[in-house]
């Protein structure tokens, strides 16, 4: 009552207090200790074929992530993105898919990748320097991996606008209404591109799916060091709903993202979901998460595993069976010997690569400096010296 | 059809709504296109004609703009875009120079571009800061882009539609200080030129003079001011700005030993530089002076009042052919 200047209430009355731990409007279907729980509004009957299903899609998510890491520690990969402990939020949102929506994703959206049906080994050639984004995007309508933080929420953004142009939005007809899902993390959700993007969404009623996988960490940079109040409440403020999931709960997960790309694909705009869950392993194989955070904060969300609560769950509903986990452990073994094989066999692209595909068809001038630098390489042809070896 | 005399933003806008009849995946995407038409009024009546789904009036973010338009061209829309003025297109920058110009290259070919960029550029009409630029070095510094500029109302009505009807993204320069002062005829019957394509706009025999957009016009008149002191200058409207078109250029310059390029861009680092730099290559037994450049001085963009001291003119231009001629 002292302070006679009051811009009104204070964020604390407005938003609640600030959680810490996903908050009493985090969406939850299966606990971490693997109990089924209900939700008033975001649910959904899962078959048993279902729930062994997404399991299969966890386990196999989380076997790409560990090949793919070894691979770089083996010298394969120059790098590589991990997922660790996103395999629910990856795959609940990745099976809400229907084959005619398209995803835009980070670097991160292995799990993603699979669902769409991208081979998983076409994902490693960017990771070992030999390509950019060895799919094609239009084939599995899986955009390419891009790595400027955010960016790709304006082009899910312009490709919602462009399904609204060919009408495929709103007819009723399930094998024809489209949305499409924009992923990205905490971090990316300060930049100016994922604001715009939810303006331009907001403004023209775009069908997309803004997917935030807050993983609580931005490198070394904390959530609180992006936003004074939880992700999913800024939504509201650009005109339209966001919601809390439980990113670890790959059932929670699955429901809201259906029913989110389902309010889209209706017509009813855009909206918000922010997978809460934790990014276990490091940013990347270049990075060391023990210089900024504790490790009882891993172990805490080690509890929490999203593959360990639903073995939980199907183990003690009788809906596993060990054949079922045997057939499993070699289905996850065929596919790390898939990428091991496969991603030391992808070619090198030749020096003269680089001149193709700057444009759809090359242009004089890059073609001279091609063949001008074809020239010189075949110089050396024959000689004991190489190009660029002047001893 | 009879010709009739258009100005430069008639040819734009006429060449923007026949591009629109022409292929119904043509979009229109900016701010204030819509009803307005434009502040410059180059889409005027489109958004009457062809409605608010193609004549798209956008939130006021050009990075917005530009990276819903990589979306819309994903998708096979082939969307053109209005950058309001030159000095805007910087919170662009990034989706122009990481997205627009790498996603043919990063999907190995798999993947198309069609987008335009229309960006009124150049100085000379007593605008505030941000309004009179001349970005274009910029762009043709980025791989992965095409950059051009037109100079005169035929050439607008024209290379719109072939930037639109381009596959690979399109930085496309439109001299405002243009827009509605001269009116050319138009034969819309005509085949035109290929886009990348330079000119010689007016033959000569003594020194050749290279310019683009606003400064062509500067440029030929200085080539009536030097017949009438007895000297002939060659004038090549580059037109393509990336890729070059040198092919004229170096045909010119081996007949003339001469050659001064003027732009309204900073001198330092310039388009000027380049072209003088593969003039030299190619024509260095040829040349009777050294490549000569004049443009606008490596400052900011100064207060309107003196931007007339800022910008090349006929006066400076003409030194510099002096100046080759006293080699």
């Amino acid at each position: 009552m002292s302070d006679p200047v009051s811009f009104g209430p204070d964020l604390a009355d407005v938003f609640g207090p600030s959680q810490t731990d996903g908050g009493p409007d985090l969406v939850q279907l299966l606990t971490p200790e693997g109990e089924r729980v209900h939700h008033p509004e975001f649910d959904h009957d899962f078959s048993a074929e279902e729930l062994r299903g997404l399991y299969r899609d966890m386990v196999l998510t989380r076997r790409i992530d560990v090949e793919a890491t070894a691979l770089q520690r083996h010298g394969e990969l120059g790098i590589w993105a991990q997922l660790l402990g996103q395999e629910a939020a990856q795959i609940g949102a990745g099976r809400a898919l229907r084959p005619q929506d398209y995803v835009f994703p980070t670097y991160r959206e292995h799990g993603v990748a699979y669902c769409k049906g991208v081979d998983p080994l076409r994902l490693l050639g960017l990771f070992r320097g030999v390509d950019q984004g060895g799919w094609d995007p239009n084939e599995n309508n899986f955009g390419l991996y891009t790595i400027v933080i955010g960016a790709q929420t304006l082009h899910a953004t312009g490709y919602a606008m462009g399904m609204q142009r060919d009408g495929v939005v709103g007819t009723g007809d399930p094998d024809r209404d489209s949305a499409v899902i924009a992923h990205f993390g905490d971090g990316a959700s300060s930049q100016g591109d994922v604001n715009e993007a939810f303006i331009f969404a907001a403004s023209y009623n775009a069908p997309v799916v803004f997917f935030c996988q807050n993983n609580q960490w931005a490198i070394s940079e904390p959530i609180e060091r992006q936003t004074r109040i939880p992700l999913y409440q800024r939504a509201l403020g650009f005109g339209f709903p966001g919601i809390r999931v439980d990113g670890n709960d790959v059932l929670a997960t699955y429901a809201v993202t259906k029913a989110a790309l389902q309010r889209a694909r209706e017509g009813n705009g855009p909206s918000f979901v922010e997978a809460y869950t934790y990014r276990m392993g490091a940013h990347t194989t270049t990075d060391d998460p023990t210089r900024y955070r504790l490790n009882d904060e891993l172990e805490h969300w080690k509890l929490k595993d999203p593959i360990e609560r639903l073995k939980v769950y199907l183990r003690r509903n009788g809906l596993v069976d060990q054949e079922f986990f045997d057939d499993l452990d070699a289905e996850a073994k065929e596919l790390g010997h898939h990428l091991r094989e496969g991603c030391k066999a992808l070619p090198d692209p030749k020096p003269l690569d680089q001149f193709g595909y700057v444009f759809s068809e090359i242009t004089d001038e890059i073609a001279a400096q091609r063949d001008e630098f074809a020239a010189y390489l075949a110089s050396f042809e024959g000689s004991t010296t190489t190009a660029g070896g002047h001893s | 059809m009879s010709n009739q005399k258009i100005t430069l933003a008639k040819g734009l806008n006429m060449g923007l709504r026949k591009a629109m009849e022409d292929d119904d995946k043509v979009l229109l995407m900016g701010e204030d296109v819509g009803k307005l038409g434009g502040v410059f009024r180059i889409t005027d009546g489109l958004q009457k004609d062809f409605g608010e789904d193609r004549v798209i009036d956008s939130p006021l973010a050009e990075s917005g703009i530009v990276g819903t338009a990589v979306g819309m061209a994903l998708r096979g829309y082939r969307p053109v875009v209005e950058i309001q003025f030159d000095g805007f297109v910087y919170p662009a920058y990034d989706q122009i120079v990481c997205q627009v110009a790498k996603y043919t290259y990063r999907s190995q070919g798999k993947v198309k571009m069609p987008i335009v960029i229309r960006i009124p550029f150049g100085g000379g009409i007593g605008a505030v800061e941000h309004h009179s630029e001349s970005p274009e070095a910029q762009f043709a510094h980025t791989p992965g882009l095409k950059v051009v500029a037109c100079s005169n109302p035929v050439d607008g009505y024209w290379m719109i539609q072939q930037a639109i009807a381009h596959d690979d993204p399109v930085i496309f320069l439109e001299p405002k200080r243009q827009y509605h002062a001269d009116k050319a005829e138009l034969d819309e019957s005509a085949t035109p030129e290929p886009l990348f394509t330079s000119r010689v706009v007016r033959a000569g025999s003594d020194a050749t003079v290279l310019a683009y957009g606003p400064t062509v016009k500067t440029a030929l008149k200085c080539a009536e001011a030097a017949e009438s002191e007895g000297r002939s200058l060659e004038v090549i409207d580059l037109r393509t700005l990336s890729p070059l078109d040198m092919a004229p250029v170096y045909e010119s310059v081996r007949r003339t030993g001469r050659c001064v390029v003027t732009h309204e861009a900073h001198v330092n680092l310039g388009m000027g530089a380049e072209l003088a730099a593969r003039v030299t290559e190619e024509c260095f037994y040829s040349l009777e002076a050294p490549v000569l450049r004049v443009g606008a001085f490596d400052t900011p963009y100064p207060p309107s009042r003196i931007e007339e001291e800022y910008l090349p003119d006929l006066d400076r231009v003409l030194d510099a052919v002096d100046r080759s001629f006293a080699y």
